[in-house]
Parts: structure tokens; C-alpha cells; sequence
């Protein structure tokens, strides 16, 4: 039995990464799986929350995260490829149309 | 025919809207068979009602037709009655001598226009006027409540603006600078003055009796048995100042003479023989609420004659032929205004019917020399066209004398009853300036006859050479309205004179109108008793003034060269004063005009400075708050993420903190 609290530590590590490589990255791509990765870290913290209490309802916010993910990472993906075909970049300092 | 009443004031509606429609293409004889056309009808409609109307037993001779309620109101008055406005039309009396007039002087003048207006742009345009115009005179003298009279009452004001700037590119007058369209809304903004008070009049009169129909104010007025004696005269004052906008009194009649910009017929039919007596036709209407309301009665008599005087001084210096005649219109409006003011409606409205007729035809007459001149307007340019224009002087002349009041022209008779109605109602001054301004009245107008037809030439020789007779489409009106202006006065000869001389009152005017107007006036009984050598003896001294007003323009403007410019010369500073028609518009000018347009500069630079300024200020704050926000937005992504990512550690430290 590892200890719950290490494990919450490498899901803060995780998490971590994430927000570098958000924060980083100019490719969107990478931002993308940047934010898969923090999704998942929460995924950790929220599997240990339910290791330590022993019920099942973390277990059930996990699948709804998971789903969540899976639909987020289909639009986000979907978004980079249409603004690829539109632009020819992925690089999300490109993407400024907005701007004053 | 009864009725077919509303048809009148329909009918010409019929000619605006072909002509309107379809004026452009059709050819300029269409356009005035058509014109023209419309008039006659509603003159034989308008006959054969009058007709009929005649057959009834004289107190019996009302009719009223209703189209469809107009405004349903609902309690209104002290009594609380429901009220409902209607689209009413009555035949009566006096509106019977109103339409034949109307109909009958306005066909007239619409022949004589196919011939006046024969080489003038706009001619399809010029009659849509003319015949929009009938229709809301016709209106207005049918209306059988004050709500629809005032519909007509502000349409011929339309009209008469759309009229007098129908030469809208043309310039007016040197001495003031008015272009034509300038004097056509100088003519609707003084208007405007008089109306503000005729709709508060009638908003008192609904407030105060539940009703605007002529018959029921009447009939609520004398139940009411002397009750609300101070409103009667207030609404009754305020009535006659509308009236006065309309009918050009002192102190709003500075339009009329700017209203000889308009084409001559204009003149002739809206600003001479119907619109301008508009008024006086509306105080008769209200006879019965004046006679309740003596103190208002006063005013208008005063303002008439003082009108009346005021008026003709300024005729006789005026130099435009047209404009000699504007300010003869004014003055014997003020005629009519003071015989309605002392009492004496009928001869109001008889010498109303009168001054149509002779009036129209000087008017044409004067239209008919400038025709013939090519123009020229001038007086003082003008001479011995007797032998260019014979028919023109002829019947110019016989509208001359009728003016002037010689007997038995048709002025003679209605002057004269003017002149006995404010004598036997004990208005001795009134009756004593009418008399001198009779006197003055016949000065002019010889003095313009005399300068016009008589003595050599003073223009342009070849114009004088090129000076030609009018067309028939113009003489025949001519001739008809002289004629008319012979024996039109002689419906209505005194009591005095038919006892007298043809053996029984013969007055089928007096006879006629009297069950419609309002009694109460010492007119025709207290004129007998008062003996009919008195009443002679006046219409001798009223014919002696005129004779001697002629007798003086003769000497001055006949019989000795210069004359005139040496009693000019002697009487400057009164020259002077006449000459420049009393400095009134300049006082306008001065005590209305520049204070507006004063307070016009001060509230447009309020506007321009505060109000804008105000709104210029908010703008400038959104703006620059935009260029301090819009740093914040830099168009990286990950510029955002750090704040959002800022933003969850603040809200967590916080969250642990507390």
C-alpha cells in the first residue's frame, strides 16, 4: 500500500507540468495535451480522494472527467486543424485576429 | 340638391387629384378644362342647393348633412355631455351666399388664370392649387362645427402659402429683399400667431359648452342666459385675433401686402374675395356669442376701423399696382371687421359679397395691365394706357367707382349700411373714421386709375408700343364682375331708399340673411324710427367724402403737373412715414425678430456647447477608458492563461487564508 500522500504529490507534480507547458508552449498542439495533462492529474488526486474516504463517488467524477476530456480533446483538435487549413500554423501567438 | 351639399367642397378635390396625378402629361388645355371644369360643377351644385334652400319657409331654411363622426370624444363640458365631432356640412343662409360667391367669383378667375398663367412653368401645378384651394373654402364655409372650419380655415392658409410662393426662385421686394417664397412663409408663420389663438378659443368653448357645432354653442349660449359673461368675451377676443391673422388686421396684417407675389389671379380670389374674409365670415358664424359678449364686439370695431384708416393712408403712397390694391383689401376689411364689430353683420357680410366682386375685378384688371405690359408693376412707370386696354379700363373704371361708394354701384349700398350700422348703434367715431377712410379710399384708387390710364407714358416708349388688349379667356371675367359689380348692391338697398323711392323695402339681402346672424342690433327698426331724413342726409354725406376724395386725386394728378411730388415735398416727414408703411415691419424687426433670433443664438450655443459638449465628454470617457483596457489585451494566448492561472492561486490563497 503506497502511501496516499506521495501520490498526491506526483498528481501536484503533474499538475505542474501541465500549467509549464500551457504557460510555454506556443504550439497549440502541445498546449492541448498540456491541459490533457492536468486533467489527468486531477484524475489522480481524485482516485486517491476516493482510495482514502472508500466510496464511490470520486470514482464516478473521474469517468465524467475522462468523458469530458475525450469530448474536449475531439473540439480542440477539430479547432487546430481548421485554424491550420485557414492559417498554415498551429502557433497560438499567430492567432491575434482579435486584437485591437 | 340639399343633399348633394357635400359634393361641393368634394368636387374640386376631383380636379387635384387628376391634375395632380396626372398633370405633368396631360396637355395645358386638359389641365384647364378640367381646372376650370370642377368649379363649374360645384358653382351648379352650389346654385341648385341655394335654390332649393330658398324654397323653404325662412325659418326653416337650415340643412345638415353628416358624412361620418370624425373625433368621438366622450363627457366633455361642464353639463358632461358625450361628446363626437363629425364631419358636418350646413347650408344655411349665410354659407349659401358664401359658396355662390366663392364658386361663382372662383370659376371666374380660374378662366381668367388658363389665359394669365398661359406661358408660365408649373401650369398644372398652378391650378392643383387653385382647386385645393376651392375645396378648403368651400370647407370652410360649410363646416357646420368650428373643428371642421378650421380644417379649411388652415388648408386655404396652405394654399395661400403654396400660392404666393409659387414663383419660389423669383425675387420680391428691393426695399425688404423678400424672395417670393420668403413672403409665402411670412404670410404662414404670421398666420400661425392668429390660429394659436383661434384653438384655444375653440378648446374653451368644447371645455365650457360639450360641443363646437355652430347651432349648439348658440343655443347653449343664449340658455345659459348671460352666465359665463368673461369667458365669452375672452374666447370671443381670442376668435378675432385668429380672425385678424387671417383677415389681415392690425395688429397681424403685414403678410397681405407680401402676398402680392403670387400670379395676379392668386391675389385676386384668395387674397381679395374670399381667404382674407374668411374671418370676417367666422365672426358672423359667431354672431350669437358676440352679441353675449359686448366688450369683444368693441375691440373688434375699434380694431376695424382703426384697420380700416391705418390701411388706406398706406395705399395711398404705395407705388405697386398691386400693392395699391393689397392695402385697399386690408382697409375695407377693416370695413367689414368694424360692421361686424358695431353690430351690423349683414352688411358685413353684404359688403364682404361686394368687395368680392369688385375687388376680384381690379385685381384682374391690374392683372390685366401688367399682362399687357410684359410685366411692369410700377405705377409711377405707367400712363395713358386708356387707348391701349379699353375693355380693361372700362371695367377697371366701373370698379373704381364701386369702391369708391358712388351710387348706385354696388360699394355704394354696402358702404352705406356700414356707415348707418355704426352711426344708429351710437358709434359716432367709428362711424367718423369709416367715413374719412371712404374718403381716403376714393382718393387712392383714382389716384391709381388716374396714374394708369390717364397722361402720357412714363415707361419704356416700346413698351407702351408693345402694349396690348388681353386675350377674351381674360375680358369676359372682366366684363362679367363689372357687370356684377353694377348690380350686385342692388339686392340690398336700404329700407330707407325702397320705402322711399320704389314704393316697399326692397332689401332681399337683409331679408334673406337675417334668420341666420344673430339679432340685437339696432340696424333696420331703430334705423326707421330714427328718421329716414337722418339716414339720407348720412348717405349724402358719405357720397359728398368720396366725391371729394376723387375731386382732390383729380386736381392733384390731372389737372396739375407735379403737384404730387410738391405736396410730397411740403408733407415729408408724413411722406415719409406712409412710404415706408409706418416702419411696422421694421418695429417687427426690431421688438420681435432680432430678440428671437437672439435667444436662437444663445440656445444654439447652449446646444452646441453643453448639450453637445455633455454628449462629446461621455464619448471621450468610453474612449479613453477603451485605450487603457485594450492594453490588456494582447492577443497571445498564454498571456491570458498566466492571468487565469494568477487568478485560481489568488482565489486559493485567499480561500486557505480565511
Amino acid at each position: 500500500m503506497i502511501d496516499p500522500r506521495l501520490v498526491l504529490v506526483l498528481s501536484a507534480v503533474l499538475l505542474a507540468l501541465g500549467v509549464v507547458g500551457v504557460l510555454t508552449s506556443s504550439s497549440a498542439i502541445s498546449i492541448l495535451m498540456c491541459v490533457e495533462l492536468m486533467l489527468n492529474a486531477g484524475n489522480l488526486a481524485l482516485i486517491t480522494f476516493a482510495r482514502i474516504r472508500g466510496g464511490p463517488e470520486a470514482q464516478i467524477y473521474v469517468f465524467f472527467v475522462m468523458t469530458l476530456a475525450a469530448a474536449e480533446a475531439a473540439a480542440g483538435l477539430a479547432i487546430v486543424i481548421a485554424l491550420f487549413r485557414l492559417r498554415g500554423t498551429t502557433d497560438v501567438d499567430e492567432i491575434n485576429l482579435l486584437k485591437w | 340638391m340639399l343633399k348633394l351639399i357635400w359634393l361641393i367642397p368634394v368636387l374640386p378635390l376631383v380636379g387635384v387629384a387628376i391634375n395632380g396625378l396626372f398633370g405633368q402629361r396631360l396637355s395645358r388645355a386638359a389641365v384647364a378644362v378640367i381646372g376650370c371644369g370642377v368649379v363649374l360643377v360645384a358653382l351648379g351644385v352650389s346654385a341648385g342647393a341655394v335654390l332649393e334652400l330658398s324654397r323653404l319657409d325662412a325659418g326653416a331654411r337650415y340643412f345638415e348633412t353628416t358624412l361620418g363622426t370624425w373625433i368621438p370624444m366622450g363627457p366633455m363640458g361642464a353639463a358632461g355631455t358625450m361628446t363626437a365631432i363629425p364631419w358636418g356640412f350646413a347650408l344655411d343662409p349665410l354659407s349659401s351666399i358664401m359658396i355662390l360667391v366663392v364658386t361663382g367669383v372662383g370659376f371666374l378667375i380660374h378662366v381668367y388664370s388658363v389665359a394669365y398663367m398661359e406661358h408660365e412653368e408649373g401650369f398644372a401645378r398652378f391650378f392643383v392649387y387653385m382647386n385645393l384651394f376651392m375645396s378648403m373654402m368651400l370647407t370652410l364655409v360649410l363646416g357646420s362645427n368650428l373643428l371642421v372650419t378650421f380644417v379649411g380655415w388652415e388648408g386655404v392658409g396652405l394654399c395661400s402659402y403654396l400660392l404666393i410662393g409659387f414663383f419660389y426662385d423669383r425675387p420680391f421686394d428691393a426695399r425688404t429683399g423678400l424672395s417670393c417664397a420668403d413672403a409665402g412663409r411670412k404670410a404662414f408663420l404670421v398666420n400661425r400667431v392668429g390660429d394659436f389663438a383661434f384653438v384655444i378659443g375653440m378648446l374653451y368653448l368644447i371645455t365650457t359648452f360639450g360641443t363646437l357645432d355652430y347651432r349648439g354653442i348658440a343655443a347653449a349660449i343664449t340658455g345659459a342666459g348671460g352666465a359665463h359673461h368673461a369667458l365669452l368675451v375672452t374666447v370671443g377676443i381670442l376668435l378675432f385675433v385668429g380672425a385678424c391673422g387671417k383677415s389681415a388686421q392690425i395688429p397681424l396684417y403685414v403678410w397681405l401686402p407680401d402676398a402680392m407675389a403670387g400670379p395676379t389671379p392668386v391675389s385676386a380670389l384668395i387674397h381679395a374675395a374670399t381667404m382674407v374674409t374668411a374671418g370676417v365670415y367666422m365672426v358672423v358664424r359667431m354672431s350669437t356669442l358676440y352679441a353675449h359678449a359686448p366688450e369683444a364686439m368693441g375691440v373688434i370695431a375699434v380694431v376695424g376701423a382703426a384697420t380700416a384708416i391705418f390701411a388706406a393712408t398706406m395705399g395711398i403712397t404705395a407705388t405697386d399696382i398691386k400693392k395699391v390694391l393689397a392695402y385697399s383689401t386690408v382697409s375695407q376689411l377693416g370695413y367689414m371687421f368694424a360692421a361686424a364689430g358695431v353690430g351690423a353683420y349683414t352688411a358685413a357680410i353684404f359688403h364682404l359679397m361686394t368687395h368680392a366682386f369688385f375687388k376680384a375685378l381690379l385685381f384682374l384688371g391690374a392683372g390685366s395691365v401688367i399682362h399687357g405690359q410684359h410685366g411692369e408693376q410700377d405705377i409711377t412707370k405707367m400712363g395713358g394706357l386708356r387707348s391701349k386696354l379699353p375693355v380693361t379700363f372700362a371695367t377697371f373704371m366701373t370698379a373704381t367707382l364701386a369702391i369708391a361708394g358712388i351710387f348706385p354701384l354696388a360699394g355704394f349700398f354696402s358702404k352705406d349700411e356700414i356707415l348707418w350700422g355704426a352711426w344708429s348703434s351710437g358709434n359716432k367715431i367709428v362711424w367718423g373714421v369709416l367715413a374719412l377712410s371712404a374718403g381716403l379710399t376714393a382718393f387712392y384708387m383714382f389716384r391709381l386709375t388716374f396714374l394708369v390710364f390717364y397722361g402720357n407714358y412714363r415707361g419704356d416708349p416700346r413698351t407702351f408700343h408693345h402694349a396690348h388688349e388681353s386675350p377674351r379667356a381674360m375680358t369676359v371675367p372682366l366684363m362679367t364682375l363689372a357687370a356684377l359689380s353694377v348690380v350686385g348692391g342692388w339686392i340690398g338697398i336700404p329700407a330707407v331708399l325702397g320705402t322711399t323711392f320704389l314704393g316697399g323695402d326692397v332689401n332681399v339681402f337683409h331679408r334673406w340673411l337675417q334668420p341666420a346672424v344673430a339679432a340685437g342690433h339696432a340696424e333696420a327698426a331703430a334705423g326707421e324710427a330714427a328718421g329716414a331724413s337722418l339716414e339720407f342726409a348720412l348717405m349724402g354725406a358719405a357720397l359728398a367724402i368720396a366725391l371729394a376724395g376723387i375731386g382732390i386725386a383729380f386736381v392733384i394728378y390731372r389737372q396739375r403737373e407735379g403737384a404730387a411730388a410738391s405736396i410730397a415735398a411740403t408733407f415729408r416727414p408724413v411722406y415719409t412715414m406712409w412710404r415706408n408703411l409706418y416702419w411696422v415691419d421694421e418695429l417687427y424687426e426690431a421688438a420681435i425678430l432680432k430678440p428671437f433670433y437672439a435667444i436662437s443664438r444663445i440656445s444654439s450655443g447652449f446646444d452646441r456647447f453643453v448639450i453637445d459638449g455633455l454628449v462629446n465628454a461621455a464619448a471621450i470617457v468610453a474612449d479613453l477608458t477603451g485605450q487603457i483596457l485594450k492594453l490588456f489585451q494582447t492577443g497571445y494566448v498564454r498571456n491570458y492563461a498566466l492571468v487565469f492561472l494568477m487568478g485560481v492561486v489568488a482565489m486559493l490563497v485567499y480561500l486557505a487564508t480565511v
